[in-house]
C-alpha cells in the first residue's frame, strides 16, 4: 500500500510532558484517517509537528514516499499540507478574501495586490465544493461556521493535497456537520487525503477509513473503521469501557429558582435577539435550552448573568429581581457559568491554571486575606481540583493556560464552576471538545448537581446530549421559545421539526 | 554543549537572557559605528566606567585621583527618576495600558511639590511628607484623566495622555513663574523642610547633588512589586490587562480598574517630579520643553519586562548611558552614539520574539 504521509517513531516533549512518545501514523491516498484520543493525549501536536509549528525531538517524517524535513508552515504548504486549526487563526478585522490570499497574494503592476483575480478564484473553488462564503464580509462578522470554511478555502487556495482537521465540528451546528461530511468526501472523491481530529465516534464510523488511536501521548493503535465499533474505539483510546447512557434516576423537581419574564434582548448587530420569553428553571431539574445556533440562546444565557445589558422585562432568581444587578452581585447570589467560549470569557490565557481556578473566588477567604492574595491556599485548592476533574497539564498548578491542550482547558473552566456547586449551574456547550471519558464524568457531575437539589440550565446544540442529560427542554426558535416539552415524551424528530420553527409545542410543561 | 542548548532554550533563562542579548547587541552597534567612522569603541566603555563608577583610566599613572565619587552620586541623581516613571510605565502596561502621559505628570508631580514647599510651614516630619504626598497626588489626579475617558468614553490613553503633557507643561510653567519669589527660569529656594538634600550623601560623594530621594524610588519599587503580585487587586490588574472579557465575566470591574491603574500609575511618575524639584534642584524650574523623563520611562519598563525589579535594572543601565554622554563629549566622541545605542537596544527588545525563536533553534534538537 502507497502512503502519501508517513509519521515514524515521533517524539516531542514539552516542558514537563511527552506530548508524543514514538507515535506513528500512516496515511493512504484518498482516505480519510481520523486521529482519536483522550483530550491532552498529543493530537494537536502530532499534526502541529506535521504542519511544521514543533519539530519533534525524534522520528522522520515521510511524504509520498519521501522523507522530508519539515521546519515551518511554508514547507508544508510546499508538500501539499494544509491545515484547518482547533482555534482557528484569521485575522479579524481583513475580508474573507483577503484572510484566504494571505501570503500568497496574486500581483498585478506596481505591486498591487490583484484583488479581483484573487477574489474570481476563490469564488471558484468555494462554488466547486459547495463552500459558501461571502468574499467581501469581514471575519469578525460572520458566524463560526463560515469562518471555518474560510480556514478550507485558504488550503485548497494553497492547493493542498494532504488536509489536516483539528476538531472542525466541535464548533459546528448538525447541519453545518452533516455538510462539512459531505465536503470531506467530495475531498477524497478526488484524490486528496484527509487527517481528521475528532471526539466524536459517531462522525468516525461515519466518514473514516481508519483510525489511529493515541493515548496519554503514546500510539496504542490503528483499526479499520469499518471492521470496528464505537465501543471498541471508544475503549481503545480511554482503556477502559465507556458508558454512552447518562444513568439518571427520577428528577426530584423543587421550586422555581430562576424566573424570566418577558425578557428582550438585542444582539451585537442591534438586532432582537431574544423577543419577549418567558421561561422558569426550577431546582432539581436540568433544564435544556435547545435550538439551532443563532436563535436567541446566546443572548438569553449572556442577559441571565449579566454579560449582555436588556432592553425589557424582568429576571427573578429565588424570588429577587436581579436584571439590574451586575455580574459579580449575581454570581454572590449563587449563579455559575460555564461560558460558550472558552478563549474569549472563560480563561485567561496568560494566567497559570491555578490563577485561573480563582478566577471566581479570589476576593473570598481562604483565597485571600486582608486583600492578598494567600498563595498556599490557591495551591491546595488548585492541586484538589487538578485531582477530582483529571485535568492534564506539563507543570499542573503552574502550567500556562494558554499551553494546555483545549479539551483540558475546558475541563479547567468546569472544574471552577462546578466545584461552587452554585444554586443555578448555566452550563454553555459544556462538553465541546472533551473527549467521551470526559464527556461522561461531566455529564455524572451535572446530574449529581441536579440530584442535590440545584438547578441546571444547559444549552446545547447537541441532539443526543440535550436527549440524554435534560429533564425538560425548551426549544428557541428566532428568539422565542416555541416548545416545551420533557425530555423523556420526545424524539429527535419531533425536536427536530421545533427547531427548524415548523412546529410548535407550548404551554405543556409546569404550567 | 547540550546544557548550553538546555540553558537557552529554557523558558525562565530566557526572561532575563532576552534583554541581557539585546543590551549586548545594542552595544555591538554603537561599537560597530565607532569602528567605521574610525574612532575609538573602547572610549564608550571608559565613558560608561566613568560615569558610573567614577573611574578615569586616563589618570592612571599621571598622580591624580583616580577615583572620583562624584560621577557615582550624579548617576544616581540621573538613574532615580527614570526608574520611577519606569515602575509607572510598567504599572500601568500590566493592566494593558499606554500611559504615555507619564512626562506631564512628572511635572505636575514636580510642581505640586514645589507648590506645597513653597506655601506651607510645618516641621520637616510633617512638611516633607506633605510635599511628597502632593506629587504623588499630582501625578495621580493627571493620570485619572485619561484613565477616566478610557473608562468612560473608550478614548484612547495615548490621545489624551499627550494632549495632558503639553497641557502639564505650559500650566505648570506659567504658574511657577508667578509664584512667590520666582524669576523666569525658576522658583524660589525650597525651604529645608521641604527638600531631600543631604549633607552626608553629598560630602561622601565628593560634592554631588545626591539625595534622599532612593528611599523613595526603594518604597515605590516595593509598593509596585507589592501591589501586582501580592494583592487581589494586582490579581485583577493583571486580569484586566491580559483578558477585559473574562475579567468581566469574572465580575470585576474593569473601568474601575482601569481608572485606579491610572492613578497609581500616575503617582509613581509624580513621585518622579517630586525628587528631581525637591531632590536634584531644591527649587522649582520653568521648562522650554519636555525633558523626556517620561519617554525614558517607557524603555526603562520595556528593558525591565514591566516588573519592578526589571525597572530597577532597566533605569540603571540606561541611567548609565545618559550619564555617560556628558563625559563622552569631553571625549570628543558624538554623544549620539550613547542614544544610538539606546534606541538599538529598545529595537532589539521590541524584536523578542525573533531573538525567541533564534534561541529555540539553537537549542532545539534538530
Ligand atoms: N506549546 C505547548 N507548551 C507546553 N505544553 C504543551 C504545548 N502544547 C501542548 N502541550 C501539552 O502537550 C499535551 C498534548 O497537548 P495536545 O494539544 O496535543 O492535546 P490534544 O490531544 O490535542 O488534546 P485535546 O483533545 O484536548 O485538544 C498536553 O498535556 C499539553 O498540556
Ligand atoms: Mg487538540
Amino acid at each position: 500500500m502507497e502512503y502519501v504521509i508517513e509519521m515514524l517513531g515521533i517524539t516531542k516533549e514539552f516542558p514537563g510532558i511527552k506530548a508524543n512518545d514514538n507515535v506513528t501514523l500512516q496515511v493512504e491516498k484518498g482516505e480519510i484517517h481520523a486521529l482519536l484520543g483522550e483530550n491532552g493525549a498529543g493530537k494537536s501536536t502530532l499534526m502541529s509537528v506535521l504542519f511544521g509549528l514543533y519539530q519533534p525531538e525524534a522520528g522522520i517524517i515521510k511524504v509520498r514516499g519521501q522523507e522530508v524535513a519539515i521546519s515551518n508552515p511554508n514547507i508544508a504548504n510546499k508538500h501539499g499540507i494544509g491545515m484547518v486549526h482547533q482555534h482557528f487563526k484569521l485575522v479579524e478585522n481583513f475580508t474573507v478574501t483577503e484572510n484566504i490570499i494571505l501570503g500568497i497574494e496574486p500581483m498585478k503592476s506596481f505591486s498591487r495586490v490583484d484583488t479581483q483575480k484573487a477574489a474570481k478564484k476563490v469564488l471558484e473553488i468555494s462554488e466547486k465544493y459547495g463552500l459558501s462564503v461571502d468574499p467581501n464580509a469581514k471575519i469578525e462578522d460572520i458566524s463560526v461556521g463560515m469562518q471555518q470554511r474560510v480556514e478550507i478555502l485558504k488550503m485548497l487556495y494553497r492547493n493542498a493535497e494532504i488536509l489536516i482537521f483539528d476538531e472542525p465540528t466541535a464548533v459546528l451546528t448538525p447541519q453545518e456537520i452533516h455538510e462539512l461530511m459531505g465536503i470531506m468526501k467530495e475531498l477524497t472523491n478526488e484524490g486528496k487525503s484527509i487527517v481528521l481530529i475528532t471526539h466524536k465516534l459517531k462522525e468516525i464510523k461515519l466518514v473514516a477509513n481508519h483510525c489511529t488511536v493515541l493515548r496519554r501521548g503514546k500510539y496504542i493503535g490503528t483499526v479499520n473503521v469499518h471492521e470496528t465499533t464505537e465501543n471498541q474505539m471508544a475503549e481503545m483510546m480511554v482503556g477502559r469501557e465507556v458508558s454512552f447512557k447518562v444513568d439518571k434516576n427520577e428528577a426530584n423537581i423543587g421550586d422555581v429558582v430562576l424566573s424570566i419574564q418577558n425578557l428582550s434582548v438585542k444582539n451585537s448587530r442591534g438586532l432582537h435577539a431574544v423577543k419577549n420569553l418567558n421561561l422558569d428553571f426550577r431546582a432539581g431539574e436540568i433544564t435544556c435550552v435547545a435550538g439551532i445556533e443563532g436563535n436567541g440562546q446566546t443572548e438569553l444565557v449572556e442577559a441571565i448573568v449579566g454579560l449582555r445589558k436588556i432592553e425589557s422585562g424582568k429576571i427573578f432568581f429565588k424570588g429577587t429581581e436581579i436584571q439590574n444587578l451586575n455580574i459579580r452581585e449575581r454570581t454572590l447570589c449563587g449563579i455559575g457559568h460555564i461560558p460558550e467560549d472558552r478563549h474569549k470569557y472563560g480563561l485567561v490565557l496568560d494566567f497559570t491554571l491555578e490563577e485561573n481556578f480563582i478566577l471566581q473566588t479570589y476576593f473570598k477567604e481562604p483565597y485571600s486575606k486582608k486583600g492578598t492574595l494567600q498563595v498556599e491556599e490557591v495551591r491546595k485548592y488548585s492541586e484538589q481540583l487538578i485531582n477530582e476533574f483529571d485535568v492534564r497539564s506539563g507543570k499542573g498548578s503552574v502550567t500556562e493556560a494558554r499551553s494546555m491542550s483545549g479539551g483540558n482547558q475546558q475541563k479547567a473552566i468546569i472544574a471552577r464552576e462546578l466545584e461552587r456547586s452554585p444554586i443555578l449551574l448555566i452550563a454553555a456547550q459544556p462538553t465541546r471538545g472533551l473527549d467521551v471519558g470526559a464527556i461522561e464524568y461531566i455529564h455524572k457531575r451535572l446530574v449529581d448537581e441536579r440530584n442535590k437539589g440545584k438547578a441546571v440550565l444547559l444549552m446545547s446544540f447537541e441532539m443526543e446530549e440535550v436527549l440524554n442529560l435534560a429533564d425538560s427542554i425548551a426549544v428557541m426558535y428566532e428568539g422565542e421559545v416555541v416548545g416545551k416539552v420533557h425530555a423523556n415524551q420526545t424524539n429527535e424528530n419531533e425536536l427536530g421539526l421545533m427547531m427548524s420553527g415548523s412546529t410548535r409545542k407550548e404551554g405543556e410543561l409546569n404550567e | 554543549m547540550n546544557k548550553f542548548k538546555a540553558f537557552i532554550s529554557n523558558d525562565k533563562n530566557q526572561k532575563f537572557l532576552i534583554p541581557f542579548i539585546a543590551v549586548l547587541s545594542g552595544f555591538l552597534v554603537g561599537v560597530f559605528i565607532l569602528l567605521i567612522t574610525r574612532e575609538n569603541p573602547i572610549d564608550i566603555f571608559r565613558a560608561i566606567l566613568r560615569a558610573v563608577f567614577g573611574i578615569d583610566l586616563n589618570k592612571i599613572g599621571t598622580g591624580k585621583a583616580v577615583f572620583n565619587p562624584r560621577y557615582v552620586g550624579e548617576y544616581f541623581v540621573y538613574a532615580m527618576p527614570i526608574i520611577l516613571t519606569g515602575l509607572s510605565i510598567a504599572f500601568a502596561f500590566r493592566t494593558g495600558l499606554f500611559n504615555i502621559g507619564s512626562e506631564g505628570q512628572v511635572m505636575v508631580g514636580s510642581f505640586a511639590s514645589v507648590l506645597a514647599g513653597i506655601y506651607l510651614d510645618f516641621p520637616v516630619f510633617i512638611h516633607l511628607p506633605l510635599v511628597i504626598i502632593s506629587g504623588a497626588l499630582a501625578g495621580a489626579i493627571w493620570g485619572f484623566v485619561p484613565g477616566l475617558l478610557k473608562a468612560k468614553f473608550n478614548v484612547h490613553e495615548v490621545v489624551v495622555g499627550i494632549m495632558m503633557n503639553y497641557s502639564a507643561l505650559h500650566i505648570t510653567n506659567y504658574f511657577l513663574r508667578n509664584l512667590k519669589g520666582s524669576d523666569n527660569v525658576k522658583t524660589a529656594m525650597l525651604p529645608v523642610t521641604a527638600t531631600l538634600n543631604s549633607e552626608f550623601l553629598s560630602s561622601i560623594t565628593n560634592k554631588s547633588r545626591l539625595h534622599w530621594g532612593f528611599i523613595i524610588v526603594i518604597i515605590s519599587v516595593f509598593i509596585f512589586w507589592f501591589i501586582i503580585e501580592k494583592t487581589t487587586f494586582g490579581y485583577e490588574l493583571r486580569s484586566v490587562g491580559f483578558n477585559k472579557n473574562a475579567s468581566k465575566y469574572a465580575g470585576m470591574k474593569v473601568d474601575r480598574n482601569t481608572v485606579l491603574s491610572m492613578m497609581i500609575s500616575g503617582a509613581f511618575s509624580g513621585l518622579a517630579g517630586t525628587i528631581i524639584a525637591i531632590g536634584t534642584f531644591g527649587y522649582g524650574r520653568v521648562l522650554p520643553g519636555f525633558e523626556n523623563y517620561g519617554f525614558d520611562g517607557i524603555a526603562v519598563a520595556l528593558l525591565g519586562g514591566n516588573t519592578g525589579l526589571g525597572s530597577v535594572f532597566g533605569g540603571l543601565l540606561l541611567g548609565s548611558l545618559k550619564a555617560a554622554q556628558p563625559i563622552m563629549q569631553t571625549m570628543n566622541i558624538p554623544r549620539d552614539i550613547a542614544i544610538i545605542i539606546v534606541s538599538f537596544i529598545i529595537l532589539f527588545i521590541a524584536m523578542q520574539n525573533g531573538i525567541k525563536m533564534i534561541l529555540k533553534k539553537l537549542g532545539g534538537a534538530k
